[in-house]
């Protein structure tokens, strides 16, 4: 790493860090043996799945752990080589948001919502300098310049949640790097933002480091970043330093098992074989859907402008089919999977299950269809509830069909096998299960209708990539012996590459491209198509084919 | 680990009433809270053994004090009646008052509150107008004028009493179920044909009560404090023995023998105290997510 040019001091300097869980966790120490350097000048990617204590090592660095129950208990971490633990509090407080700033991931969180953007820079700026207001200002505006806010004037004056999220972030930014700190650590800062937002805060970050020279720890759970950005990467596991190494070294010749297991889980952007239906008969159409949201307008204020998030929406999916509907927050995609099974209702258009009409289906003909067409939700934790037993759960949607109860839960039981979970898991409830076997549950639970068309709902953006890959075979291989039709939406258009054998462009309520999953990825037609897989964080990165186990 | 986890599942977990008792313990003034309604329920139990025959029957010489005489430990009040038996007759009382009063306020409370809040639209705004005009009128007014008109038999007493309190556990409820209502798992039973009601009462119900619970030991400490302050202005059921009866009685003789409304009303402070204890006590217990910080 650092033995050629060693002259300049790192800027961070983590050596044999510990930091200790309070008793009753389920490991002793959350961190174990860290060593990691930052250079000035560098992005050291922190790589780990959830419960690695990535985000620990950060609160460690800023001595922000929410101690005493967690508290470094061995170790220590340098900056610019001063050991931190010989300083004060107020010591520390004069260092953080001065020479050590930190970008978090969640900027509608991290923003106070009751100040100005303008007043929450300025902040940063009376507490760390002795600028006048006047000069604070301007640099304020030069720093949302820098960060490439259309208009900062306007956004200096602007709350929080006036702004988009990408935008937010930039503000965050701009305030982590107004003192133009020696050390910047980024707690997953691109996780919460869309693919092409994404794209531009990444390079923002670059850019700016570039300019500033400051060294970067970005933590990150996503290998696409960290191919987009790294100078170095550390891989966590467990809270241990599986593998470190050049980005390059790492990301293509891996070492360490659970590495090579992490990058074999990150779904490719080649699409496997593709598969022929034209034999097969719809089971699911719909045509010219529409369904706008109106906001409730207040006693005086009147009606405030329609938003149109499905504009004549129109596709079908044959029987065995995976349909994806890609697209940002905001196009409409989830509305489309909330409309075809009517949890909402469409002002327009008309939806077909296997022949039948389910938009303006009555109600008792509508619970008969419901058993045919079934969702698999997002949040696994919020999608179950928690007040039930899983055999329960699963076992409710056949009860409320009329099964007898006793039979229901036997075949929920046959159920947690196939998604292939133990059968002690039926007596738990569901908040003592992982998030990736809650979403087994969740799919136990459409399955459990014996439906024909599956609707997921970003089934695993929750996830862990391991995990993620998991899930994603468990739907690809149910879908080949249940012959299920699935309407899978995403963002992720790695997912939807993997799983899908046509996919939907949704933009702003619109399907503006829809075709084989190998002609979109191949050639995309329109702009924002190709757009958003040039947004794609490392698509240049090619996963190495690793010939070992993935498990 | 975590590449390894489909079939492995956490170890089993202690149980619900377990983790519930051992988060309830944390608070010492949460368990001095239950250990006083132990014992308030105990003096309700053994009423019958103390004075089995009537708390209301001359028991000795009018207005002995206290600790005088062994056969009328805490005294007698003016017509010579035993305050030690009314205290444990009047146990009873207001157990059975708060007790019944509560669950008639908390039902009609929490089944406005979950319609309002599950339907919304012009459903809610009628139920909460309707809400708000009991809200409007002063609890005690209005109690005074239901009790006025229905009578002051103890069953009527009890049913103003429910019917003046139900408002806030309807805010509460609707609360609850407003946030519920949109969570993916309402959406999740909705997609498997449950019907309305049943999402409200067996899938949203369970998961709103916490919050429910914590306030019924508020309600409960308000209704013997209604009923009291009823008693005390002479509107109580003089046949029985309540704590707010021995009070009204006793005002007469407030400025020398004060002892006769003065031990009714530590017994009535007593037991107040230990409920909204106890509220404090579920509160940590049930929603703990509040209290980290």
């Amino acid at each position: 790493m650092s033995d050629v040019a060693d002259t300049p001091t790192p800027i961070l300097e983590i050596e044999n860090l510990r930091v200790s869980l309070p008793k009753g966790a389920d490991r002793p120490y959350a961190l174990d043996g860290l060593n990691l350097t930052v250079n000035p000048g560098e992005i050291v990617c922190l790589v780990g799945e959830s419960g690695s204590g990535k985000s620990l090592a950060a609160g460690a660095v800023m001595r922000l752990l929410p101690e005493p129950l967690v508290r470094m208990s061995g170790g220590s971490v340098k900056f610019d080589g001063q050991d931190l633990s010989t300083l004060t509090e107020a010591q520390m407080r004069g260092l953080r948001g001065d020479r050590m700033a930190m970008i978090f991931q969640e900027p509608m969180t991290a923003l106070n919502p009751q100040k100005t953007v303008g007043w929450q820079i300025d902040e940063v700026l009376r507490l760390h300098t002795d600028m006048g207001a006047k000069a604070r200002k301007a640099r304020a505006l030069e720093m949302l310049r820098d960060v490439h806010i259309p208009d900062p004037d306007s956004a200096f004056n602007a709350y929080p949640h006036q702004v988009s999220g990408g935008q937010r972030q930039r503000v965050m930014i701009a305030m982590a790097l107004a003192m133009s700190p020696r050390l910047v650590i980024a707690d997953e800062p691109t996780t919460a933002l869309d693919v092409t937002t994404q794209l531009q805060i990444l390079r923002l970050i670059r850019e700016l480091q570039a300019s500033q020279g400051s060294g970067i720890l970005f933590i990150t759970h996503d290998f696409g970043v960290v191919a987009e950005i790294a100078d170095k990467v550390a891989v966590l596991r467990q809270g241990e330093l599986v593998e470190h190494g050049p980005a390059d070294d790492v990301l293509n010749r891996p070492r360490h098992p659970y590495t090579r297991a992490l990058i074999a889980a990150v779904p490719d952007l080649r699409p496997p074989a593709p598969r022929d239906f034209s034999d097969a008969p719809v089971v699911l159409k719909a045509e010219g859907m529409l369904k706008t949201f109106k906001a409730r307008g207040g006693m005086f204020t009147g009606k405030r402008k329609a938003v149109a998030a499905v504009d004549h929406v129109s596709f079908d999916i044959r029987r065995g089919e995976t349909l994806g509907v890609v697209g940002e927050s905001g196009s409409g995609k989830t509305t489309v999977s909330r409309c075809v099974t009517r949890l909402l209702e469409a002002d327009g258009g008309r939806a077909e299950l296997d022949g039948r009409d389910i938009l303006n289906a009555d109600a008792r003909t509508l619970r008969a269809m419901r058993a045919e067409i079934q969702m698999v939700f997002q949040d696994p934790m919020a999608s179950l509830n928690p007040r039930k037993r899983v055999v329960d759960l699963i076992a409710q949607g056949p009860i409320v069909h009329g099964m007898n109860p006793g039979k229901a839960r036997e075949k929920a039981r046959e159920l947690l096998a196939l998604v292939e979970l133990s059968p002690a898991a039926a007596e738990r409830y569901p908040h003592e299960f992982s998030g990736g076997q809650r979403q087994r549950i969740g799919i136990a639970r459409a399955l459990a209708m014996e439906p024909k068309v599956i609707v997921a709902d970003e089934p695993v953006s929750a996830l862990d990539v391991s995990v993620q890959a998991q899930v994603l075979r468990l739907l690809a291989d149910l879908r080949e012996r249940l012959d299920l039709s699935l309407l899978f939406v995403t963002h992720d258009l790695r997912v939807a590459a993997q799983l899908c054998d046509r996919v939907a462009v949704m933009e702003k309520g619109k399907i503006v491209e829809m075709g084989t999953v190998a002609e979109i990825f191949a050639a995309p037609a329109h702009p924002y198509t190709r757009k958003l897989l040039s947004s794609i964080p490392g698509r240049d990165w090619v996963p190495p084919v690793l010939k070992d186990d993935a498990a | 680990m975590s590449l390894a986890e489909a079939s492995a599942l956490p170890p089993e977990e202690p149980s619900r009433a377990l983790v519930f008792w051992r988060r309830y313990r944390r608070n010492k003034a949460a368990v001095l809270g239950l250990f006083l309604l132990g014992v308030i329920v105990l003096l309700a139990l053994t009423a019958g053994l103390y004075e089995p025959v009537d708390p209301l029957r001359r028991a000795g010489e009018p207005l002995i004090w206290p600790f005088q005489d062994w056969a009328t430990p805490l005294g007698t009040d003016q017509l010579g009646r035993d305050i030690l038996a009314g205290i444990f007759h009047g146990a009873r009382i207001s157990l059975m008052i708060g007790v019944v009063a509560t669950l008639i306020s908390i039902a009609i409370g929490v089944v406005i509150g979950a319609i309002a809040g599950y339907f919304g639209g012009w459903v809610d705004d009628v139920l909460m107008r309707v809400t708000e005009a009991f809200q409007t009128v002063p609890n005690f007014v209005l109690l005074l004028t239901l009790v006025a008109i229905l009578g002051s038999s103890i069953e009527n007493i009890v049913l103003a009493i429910g019917i003046v309190s139900w408002t806030a556990p309807a805010r509460l409820a609707r609360a609850e179920f407003m946030s519920l209502r949109r969570r993916e798992f309402i959406e999740a039973v909705r997609n498997l044909g449950v019907g309305d009601m049943a999402i409200i009462f067996k899938e949203i119900l369970p998961n709103a009560l916490p919050p429910v619970v914590v306030y019924a030991s508020v309600i409960m400490a308000l209704a013997i404090l209604l009923e009291s302050a009823l008693a005390f202005l002479g509107l109580g059921d003089p046949n029985y023995a309540s704590w707010g009866n021995m009070i009204g009685q006793g005002r007469s003789v407030l400025r020398v023998e004060w002892f006769v409304a003065a031990i009714p009303g530590i017994a009535i402070v007593l037991t107040v105290l230990s409920f909204s204890l106890l509220g404090e006590g579920l509160n940590e217990a049930l929603n703990p997510r509040q209290k980290k910080g």
